[in-house]
């Protein structure tokens, strides 16, 4: 039988065959897209009102106030301290969590509860957390702190686990054929493998809690949101202007350092 | 460091005895599935052992089990006056300080210097503290230079293992091994990943470095006239058994046919 003969070539078979249950996700997909959308009555009459108020809210930003530097710089320095300080501690916190959840490095008993405990601070998105912790401790940059901390170590314990997995073992084993302890063969096996990538994520979460920094304030948690907020309250959208532009300044020179750090450490 | 200096035998006059004997080792990675079947090897003081054999056939599992990286199911490896196959916890640490191993793929840690990757052949010597600053005692660091030199790339000292060639590599996966000032060298495949030029030269290394400070080696190996080029013994083994023992002038085609089977290779 040659290979090109119609028989033969019946007998192989449709190369790609069609995958159904995919097929009939999407369309169910596409389905409940339209239908929750009719829900909110998400009509174009309503877009197009709503940009009205928006070109007149967008006017009234305009010119933005130059003034009240002082609630502005506590505001800043505010949010600046609590990104620094969270980041710090979250990171510091998250090294042993992510090395006891890294299931090649750990027995199962261990590493399932650091797991855990990494989903536990995941589950919330910080405004929530930031919410528990203003109603725990007070108004202030303790809560603002504190809620940074337990989002920086479920973000960054989850993929420091994930880049210890992913390390070559090979380098690790021959570590451990001379003899070494398991400190030695964290530190000469494993570290170089990772550092990279930790400085790497370390950085992203530092860029992470600049923007979080500024809107822990709105819930009560201290730093610049505490003022956006109320300039927001006291219709002073030119002061909400002053504001965004300092934020948005902030988190660029933040982008701009921590890409620096990271070629350092590359 | 001193029952290290004392136990080193290089420079103390008194030199334990480097002769290591397996009895009735075996292997299974599956139950009733065994990769080692009951194998019974007395391994000189000195001298180049060659373990051939195709590919699947027990000769990396035999010599893993020697240092431990993986557990034999059965059988005594007697070394040093001990028992290997009942140690645990440091006892094995210290035990694997005495036995060098060259891997087939190096398992250099890629980011770390050449230097630093001979030093981690001391990292069963060494506090934590010691490897985290590199603050190693000044004589492994002379004696990682010395190596260095010995296997030809002092001027590499600083560069990155991924910089190097593999040859390049290897030649640091010697001084690393050394640097335990092994009573035992392992060789898993040491040139299966080179040309035939480096091979040799790896091999010519290996033994001249080996032989000179009366350390012996088993090396696994694919390549059977580079085996009997340097090799003053060699075993076959065929489905986990031994089924060839003898200096490399009595293997004969008869032995390989029987070894790997099959003749219209030879």
């Amino acid at each position: 039988m040659t290979a090109g003969a119609p028989q033969a070539r019946a007998e192989r078979g449709r190369p790609f065959p069609v995958n159904w249950l995919a097929r009939a996700g999407w369309i169910a997909l596409a389905l409940y897209t339209v239908y929750a959308a009719s829900l909110f009555q998400l009509t174009w009459a309503r877009f197009v009102e709503g940009l009205e108020n928006g070109r007149h809210f967008v006017a009234r930003m305009f010119p933005p106030l130059f003034g009240k530097w002082d609630l502005l710089w506590t505001g800043m320095t505010e949010s600046l301290e609590i990104a620094v300080i969270s980041t710090v501690l979250g990171v510091a916190l998250a090294l042993p969590v992510g090395l006891l959840a890294a299931r090649n490095l750990m027995p199962a008993w261990i590493s399932w509860p650091a797991r855990w405990l990494i989903a536990l601070c995941r589950s919330f998105h910080p405004v929530i957390v930031a919410i528990l912790f203003v109603k725990a401790v007070g108004f202030g940059a303790l809560a603002g702190i504190m809620a940074l901390v337990v989002a920086s170590i479920g973000f960054i314990a989850k993929l420091f686990a994930e880049a210890i997995e992913e390390i070559s073992l090979k380098q690790v084993e021959a570590v451990r054929a001379t003899g070494a302890g398991f400190l030695n063969v964290l530190i000469m096996g494993v570290q170089p493998q990772v550092l990279a990538r930790f400085i790497g994520f370390a950085t992203y979460q530092l860029d992470s809690n600049l923007r979080n920094s500024t809107m822990v304030g709105i819930v009560g948690g201290g730093g610049i949101g505490a003022t956006l907020f109320t300039a927001f309250q006291r219709f002073d959208y030119d002061y909400v202007l002053t504001i965004l532009i300092a934020i948005i300044t902030l988190i660029m020179i933040g982008e701009v350092l921590s890409g620096w750090i990271r070629r350092t450490f590359q | 460091m001193a029952a290290a200096g004392a136990a080193s035998g290089e420079a103390a006059g008194e030199r334990p005895d480097r002769s290591l004997v397996l009895r009735n080792l075996s292997k299974e990675y599956v139950r009733g599935k065994p990769v080692l079947r009951g194998v019974s090897l007395a391994f000189a003081p000195s001298g180049v052992t060659a373990i051939i054999g195709p590919s699947g056939t027990g000769k990396s599992t035999l010599i893993r089990c020697v240092n431990r990286l993986v557990e034999p199911t059965g059988g005594e490896i007697l070394f040093l006056g001990q028992d290997l196959a009942k140690l645990g916890g440091a006892a094995l640490r210290a035990a694997r300080r005495r036995i060098g191993m060259v891997f087939q793929e190096y398992n250099l840690v890629e980011r770390l210097s050449a230097i630093e990757n001979v030093l981690c052949g001391r990292l069963g010597y060494v506090a934590p503290w010691r490897a985290w600053l590199r603050k190693f005692p000044r004589e492994d660091v002379d004696m990682a230079f010395d190596l260095l030199e010995a296997v030809g790339l002092a001027d590499r000292a600083r560069q990155r293992a991924d910089a190097l060639s593999g040859g390049q590599r290897q030649r640091i996966g010697i001084a690393r091994a050394l640097m335990q000032r092994p009573d035992l060298l392992l060789a898993d495949e040491p040139t299966s990943s080179l040309d035939p030029k480096t091979s040799v030269e790896i091999m010519e290394l290996m033994s001249d470095l080996c032989g000179r400070r009366g350390i012996p080696v088993i090396v696994n190996i694919h390549n059977v006239e580079l085996a009997r080029r340097f090799a003053q013994r060699m075993v076959g083994m065929a489905q986990g058994e031994v089924v060839f023992d003898g200096g490399p002038a009595d293997l004969r085609d008869g032995h390989l046919k029987q070894i790997y089977g099959g003749e219209a290779w030879l």
